[in-house]
């Protein structure tokens, strides 16, 4: 299940899955699935296995070459992070004495599906990513990406070697450059001021809504747990009473229980998930407008040189090359800028769309659910 | 049957009785004056005549310095409202309480509280507030348990009913705090979901595609309604749920108040026994010394002892026949009461789910219609 992009996974050529992965203590083995119609490659159809740092080399790499300087990189998938069910679990562990055996029984449950959640969230994650390059015209054609997908042998090679060359040296330039745009260059073209003005909002509002969102998932995740243990309390009082009592406690904490826990999880895959996600493509987007607003400074920067250069009479050809060559970088990034970021419009409302509508289905069905269980519930207090 | 209906409403806590079928009243339905105070003087006057025969008083809402002070302060704010709610209805219930219970509605300081216009100020209801009365209660229940009683087959039936009644009580406590926690977490789970709705506006006004903007303005406006619902799911578990069993806390102290009055007719019978014996001993004495004059006296107090003894027999039986009563119509009562409250309880629930239906059936066609 596809949680937060639109199906990327449609071009035959270049077909991309992560079928399964294995999870082992912190680590998390990933098993990059290819099957392709292109002669670049050896095989037809292929398996290897990956870490998240491997995806992590992947994207630093594309990120710091400068022929893709004017797209949008698609965002790093974020580490596997299993704290909050571990600590769960380990709090789960120190508690058991205090617990009844079905309340345990039951936390434990929640906690192995809250893993599982986990778990797919990470995998989904490094899938996308992966398909948003196989999508990629350009992209997709990354020697790197080749080797990501094809090497057969342990990255981890390659991955200290590319850290020691690059050394998080566009990374320091991207942190700097962020003065650079809102310094105001003074931008010529129109779209790409209104992209700027733009970004630059959305980023700092869908920010907040994802910290918002999460806030929110959390609350009812926390209110699905206490009805875990309300519920194994009310088994427990009942135990005494007659079996008709005991099974009308029951069913009626077992319909509160899991409806509250359904909406949680179903709720954070849509809602927070989608506004996380996007919140990281716009970083990306902003990326590449400071890519181009440094071409736009050097550009500048080059033609102030060539006035100087001709003021003194010196060195003017290599200055006008240089004048020539920047400009190119800068006409190319903003031609293949104002392409990216156009789809990119499309795509994200796209996703929108798909994600806001499943979201609302997902909460009526719920919503009937548990508006069909009460009632029975009900009936079994009357009828006794 | 009776059939009184006795409802309190704020702020002057105003009682209304409704009597619909019983002859002993003055009149159908009149309404009262009462304060906070009144209640507790109601029910250090019940607990200090009816308790004595064995039967379950329920104990009034306790004090709470800090709540009452906000209202006095004319505060405003939601807590304050939330304490003068909590308060009337649990007033009401304990009034409903006591006038549901047979023998406490034909005691005359009840009929006074409900029907007389102005009660006397209640002095001293410190130390009988329900709080306090259950300090009472559970010093002495503890003193009973260290008594070594060697107690005939017939009294298993008591041995095994208190043993069933800390049990349960241990549980409701177990499950009121968690069901505070659930009532805490739904608080949170309001407030974050207001909070959500803002931002999810603001994201709606900045983004660029006009269909895509009204979308997430009308799912921050879902979500205002979600926080709506969610504020009314949080009032029914407090009011409907977690005052149930705050309520049932205190009964089932209060029953074991009951328990310990039988243990102490018990021990009055006991020691009256005892002390009839030393007075033979007494007499038994006084024959062998030949004293005339004092062994009429010795006769006289045997007299005396061997009617306190049976007294006090005829006592114990009585008290724990009533204790039998009461605690099988509590238990009556207990279940009534649960069943309509989780009964309550689920339809609240049911009638929130079916607007939740509703606020995402009508954002839907918004969603749809994202190009």
């Amino acid at each position: 299940m596809r949680s937060v992009s639109v199906d990327l996974n449609h071009d035959a050529s270049l077909l991309i899955d992560i079928p399964d992965a294995l999870c082992e203590r912190d680590k998390v083995k990933f098993t990059v699935h290819t099957k392709t119609t292109l002669s670049s490659f050896q095989k037809p159809e292929f398996s290897v296995p990956r870490q998240h740092e491997d995806f992590i080399w992947l994207h630093d790499t594309l990120v710091e070459t400068e022929d893709y300087a004017g797209l949008i990189i698609p965002p790093a998938p974020p580490k596997p992070d299993f704290e909050s069910p571990r600590e769960k679990m380990h709090k789960l562990g120190e508690g058991e004495a205090t617990m009844t055996k079905d309340e345990y029984t039951k936390m434990k449950q929640e906690l192995e599906a809250e893993y599982l959640a986990v778990f797919k969230k990470t995998v989904q994650v490094h899938e996308v990513f992966l398909q948003r390059l196989s999508s990629h015209p350009t992209l997709s054609k990354d020697r790197n990406f080749q080797i990501f997908l094809e090497y057969d042998q342990d990255l981890s090679v390659r991955r200290k070697n590319a850290k020691e060359m690059f050394g998080g040296f566009f990374k320091n330039m991207v942190k700097s450059a962020d003065e650079v745009l809102i310094s105001g260059i003074k931008e010529v073209d129109d779209f790409f001021e209104q992209e700027k003005t733009f970004l630059l909002d959305y980023y700092s509002k869908i920010k907040d809504s994802t910290a918002k969102a999460e806030k929110m998932t959390r609350a009812h995740k926390n209110i699905a747990d206490d009805y875990i243990h309300v519920s194994a309390t009310l088994n427990s009082l009942s135990a005494d009473d007659s079996t008709a009592n005991k099974n009308r406690y029951l069913s009626s904490s077992v319909s509160l229980q899991k409806v509250e826990g359904r909406v949680a999880s179903d709720q954070e895959l849509k809602l927070t998930e989608l506004l996380r996600y996007y919140m990281r493509d716009i970083q990306a987007a902003k990326d590449l407008l400071y890519r181009r607003a440094r071409a736009l400074a050097d550009y500048e920067n080059s033609n102030k040189a060539l006035d100087k250069a001709r003021l003194k009479s010196k060195d003017i050809p290599q200055a006008e090359e240089h004048q020539q060559h920047c400009l190119q970088k800068f006409d190319k990034l903003s031609e293949s800028g104002k392409k990216e970021l156009t789809s990119f419009k499309g795509r994200r409302v796209v996703a929108f769309r798909k994600n806001l509508i499943e979201m609302a289905e997902l909460e009526i069905k719920h919503a009937k659910v548990s508006s069909t269980l009460q009632p029975t519930c009900v009936r079994l207090f009357v009828y006794s | 049957v009776f059939d009184v209906d006795v409802a309190v409403t704020n702020p002057e806590k105003v009682v209304q009785f409704k009597d619909t079928s019983l002859p002993m009243f003055r009149s159908k339905a009149f309404t009262v004056r009462r304060r906070y105070s009144d209640f507790l003087g109601l029910y250090e006057k019940l607990s200090v005549k009816q308790s004595l025969l064995g039967c379950i008083i329920p104990p009034p809402p306790e004090k709470s310095v800090v709540g009452m002070t906000k209202v006095k302060v004319g505060m405003d704010d939601p807590s304050s409202v939330e304490f003068v709610e909590r308060r009337r209805a649990a007033l009401e219930r304990y009034l409903q309480r006591v006038v549901s219970h047979p023998s406490l509605l034909q005691d005359p300081d009840v009929r006074e509280f409900l029907e007389r216009e102005e009660l006397p100020r209640a002095v001293s209801t410190q130390a009988l507030s329900g709080a306090g009365f259950l300090k009472m209660i559970n010093k002495a229940s503890d003193a009973v348990n260290k008594m070594t009683i060697k107690m005939n087959e017939s009294d298993t039936w008591f041995e095994d009913k208190f043993q069933e009644v800390e049990n349960e009580e241990q549980q409701l406590r177990k499950l009121h705090a968690l069901v505070d926690s659930l009532v805490n977490h739904r608080k949170e789970l309001c407030g974050n979901t207001a909070v959500f709705a803002k931002s999810m506006a603001m994201l709606g006004n900045s983004e660029d595609n006009t269909a895509l903007s009204r979308a997430l303005s009308q799912l921050a406006e879902v979500e205002d309604k979600m926080e709506q619902l969610h504020q009314e799911q949080a009032a029914s578990d407090f009011f409907i749920f977690e005052e149930l069993l705050a309520d049932y806390i205190r009964l089932l102290g209060a029953m074991r108040g009951c328990f310990d009055q039988r243990m102490r007719a018990w021990q009055r019978w006991q020691e009256a026994q005892s002390t009839l014996q030393k007075k033979r001993e007494a007499e038994a004495k006084l024959l062998w010394a030949n004293k005339p004059d004092k062994l009429q006296q010795a006769k006289d107090e045997i007299t005396e002892w061997e009617a306190r003894v049976t007294q006090y027999e005829r006592d114990f039986d009585r008290v724990g026949m009533t204790v039998r009563k009461e605690v099988l119509r509590f238990e009556k009562e207990k279940a009534k009461d649960f069943k309509s409250q989780i009964i309550k309880y689920l339809e609240a629930m049911l009638q929130s789910q079916q607007r939740l239906i509703k606020f995402w059936e009508a954002f839907l066609p918004e969603a749809k219609a994202i190009a």
